[in-house]
């Protein structure tokens, strides 16, 4: 099963359908709840990242019953240095974007916490594709 | 114990999301930064908040927390209200600081 969002950079205000979506749908093929939560934890952070720094970006997420798939693409700015990304507290959010509660240096991390794999692609002014994987079994 | 007995005990402001006013209460969460409740809460969890939001919704529903209290007066926007209504998640409000009714909520909690 194949499914696709878009995302577009700025509007906080559709942060999460994707992953309300994805919610719905793994529920529904009663996927383990344990892993339907990181899961989406995953892909909240992933849509708000693209909410915070992108332009506009698309989530896809590929089903089997081995895996979950996602793959997150944007076109933005791209990650400078992947490992300081990483690193909790580290942010380069706007003072607006954290007035809201985000920009804490903590989206990255929390997705490489909630997943098996996860490899990130930036290119520095032209963007940024994570792909990340639950495993199933 | 459920949202209502919180609610009625500390004499809530109810803004939105009644019809969720019997989910259990199984903890609490008190945190402003979303990343935070989104890695840390756990589902049953009622989070007390001063973000007014609608991403605060976004995130309680996906985490399935029982309800949301706003403090010192802060309430709820009308799209953050919306969502709640929809999702059955009750939005609640004091006047206290934070500290004071996270006291009173842990103290009925445990």
């Amino acid at each position: 099963m194949q499914l696709e969002f878009k995302v577009m950079g700025g509007d906080f205000a559709n942060a999460g359908y994707a992953s309300s979506e994805i919610k719905k749908v793994l529920k529904q093929i009663n996927i383990d709840p344990k892993i339907i939560k990181k899961v989406v934890v995953a892909l909240y952070e992933a849509e708000v990242n693209i909410c915070a720094h992108a332009y506009a970006g698309k989530v896809s997420v590929e089903i089997t019953p081995e895996k979950i798939s996602v793959e997150v693409s944007d076109k933005g700015p791209g990650i400078p240095d992947i490992e300081l990304a990483m690193q909790e507290g580290f942010s380069t959010a706007s003072p607006a974007v954290r007035e809201m509660g985000f920009g804490a240096g903590m989206g990255l991390p929390n997705i490489k916490k909630n997943t098996d794999f996860l490899d990130i692609q930036s290119t520095v002014g032209k963007g940024t594709t994570l792909k990340f994987i639950n495993y199933l079994t | 114990m459920t949202v209502k007995d919180i609610t009625d005990q500390l004499q809530l402001k109810i803004f939105a999301g009644a019809s969720g006013m019997n989910r259990e209460v199984t903890g609490g969460y008190v945190s402003d930064l979303l990343s935070d409740v989104m890695g840390h809460a756990q589902e049953g969890q009622l989070w007390i908040t001063l973000q007014t939001h609608k991403n605060v919704m976004a995130i309680a529903s996906l985490k399935e927390l029982s309800a949301i209290i706003f403090v010192q007066g802060f309430e709820p926007d009308m799209d953050t209200r919306d969502l709640a209504e929809k999702e059955g998640i009750p939005l609640l409000g004091t006047t206290l600081p934070t500290f004071d009714i996270t006291g009173k909520i842990y103290n009925l909690l445990t």
